[in-house]
């Protein structure tokens, strides 16, 4: 059982809920930018909620059906048609042996899931079939795919058409987007006005957003305190002596264009981070189309941590909902 | 009147690069397949291509504008 790949689309790439464990070796944790929209695809086709899906940015692919399936789509608006006739997203749909399925224009949000009922069944790496692209590992060969792939299915017990996720339980970033930041160990390195700057301005989604890092534009500049540098450190205000960096931190090089370092990103490096998106609101960043206005909100550690206790209420409600 | 539209979000070029002359003018007959602009989107440019052919009547987006999926771009006649 499998499906062929007619035409993959712009960036399609095969993820799951990602590779953890490998991150100090500076094998970074990928898997779905947006992990809530993975698992309800998942759920959606009775699949377990990690199972491999289709991520595609912007743009879905073309795909033909060997075998029946039930497939449904999640995250951003990009609407599936069988052998051209819509379907709604965030809902499962039957396809059968030898039809095709295209999509849409997208409408909101930036990268659509798309899961079939087994899973994708390409081999895993260190437990995980996610895509590295940069690294080469997981997905197809450690590529995206591409046309003519023949994607191989797992076994299903099959699972109903029509289930759906209700509308509270779908969540996109609004606009301007808000993403909730909590300041980290390198605030101290800019000025207090810098600080408040950061947080007022309207920043915008640069065109060059990817896996690895989603760039801002359009907040003024970072001023930094006056410092002699570090013995390691560049010579830029915004070199640090190397640092590890989480999912999720805010590094500005040269103190211009804050950059949130998501799945595909490096694990440390020479510039300082002023801080970290919180886990609840990482998603939503996998969901901004270029352009998109932003405001950054300065959080507390408190809460960060109700955001992220409130998060995994909707994923229980969303699972009680589909179970 | 066909319309081309942009397959993907991002920003609209005319141009192949700065130096160069845009892909075409209003009044330029286009072929089905041809490169009318470039969407850049994640560090790539996407040609726009014509599906059907005709003459250009108006650009809908200025050079180096942002633009969403499926935007119209440019009208044609024919």
């Amino acid at each position: 059982m499998s499906v062929k790949v007619v035409n993959p689309g712009l960036f399609t790439t095969i993820q799951d809920l990602g590779r953890p464990g490998y991150f100090h070796l500076g094998i970074p944790i990928s898997g779905g930018m947006d992990r809530y929209a993975v698992r309800a695809a998942n759920l959606l086709v009775g699949n377990d909620e990690g199972a491999a899906v289709l991520e595609s940015a912007f743009m879905g692919p073309t795909l033909e059906f060997e075998s029946d399936a039930t497939v449904a789509v999640t995250g951003g608006e990009i609407p599936p048609k069988v052998d051209g006739e819509e379907r709604d997203c965030w809902t499962a749909f039957k396809v059968k042996a030898g039809q095709v399925v295209s999509f849409d224009y997208l409408r909101r949000g930036a990268r659509a899931y798309i899961a079939i009922s087994g899973g994708i069944a390409t081999p895993k790496y260190l437990d995980s079939r996610s895509t590295y692209l940069i690294g080469a590992l997981g997905g197809v060969e450690g590529r995206a795919v591409g046309v003519g792939d023949m994607l191989p299915l797992g076994e299903s017990a099959g699972a109903p058409e029509g289930r759906t996720v209700p509308e509270k339980l779908r969540r996109l970033p609004g606009s301007p987007a808000e993403l909730r930041v909590l300041p980290g160990l390198y605030w101290r390195l800019i000025t207090e006005e810098a600080g408040r700057n950061f947080f007022e301005d309207e920043w915008k989604v640069a065109p060059e957003a990817d896996r690895m890092g989603v760039r801002f534009r359009g907040g003024r500049p970072l001023s930094f305190k006056e410092r002699e540098q570090p013995f390691g450190a560049g010579s830029d205000p915004s070199n640090i002596v190397d640092g590890c960096y989480s999912y999720g931190s805010v590094q500005v090089p040269g103190g211009t264009e804050p950059i949130i370092l998501h799945r595909d990103a490096v694990s440390g490096g020479g510039y300082f981070t002023l801080g970290a998106v919180i886990s609840a609101d990482m998603d939503l960043i996998g969901q901004l189309q270029p352009h998109t206005p932003t405001r950054f909100v300065s959080v507390t550690m408190d809460e960060a941590l109700t955001a992220r206790a409130d998060r995994a209420r909707l994923y229980q409600e969303l699972k009680s909902e589909l179970a | 009147m066909a319309e081309i539209r942009s397959p993907i979000p991002g920003t609209f070029y005319r141009r192949p690069s700065p130096d160069e002359a845009p892909y075409k003018e209003v009044g330029d007959t286009v072929a089905v397949g041809e490169v009318v602009g470039l969407v850049e989107v994640m560090k790539s440019f996407i040609e726009v291509k014509a599906d059907t052919a005709g003459t250009i009547t108006a650009f809908k987006v200025e050079n180096e504008e942002p633009v969403t999926a499926g935007a119209v771009l440019a009208e044609l006649d024919g």
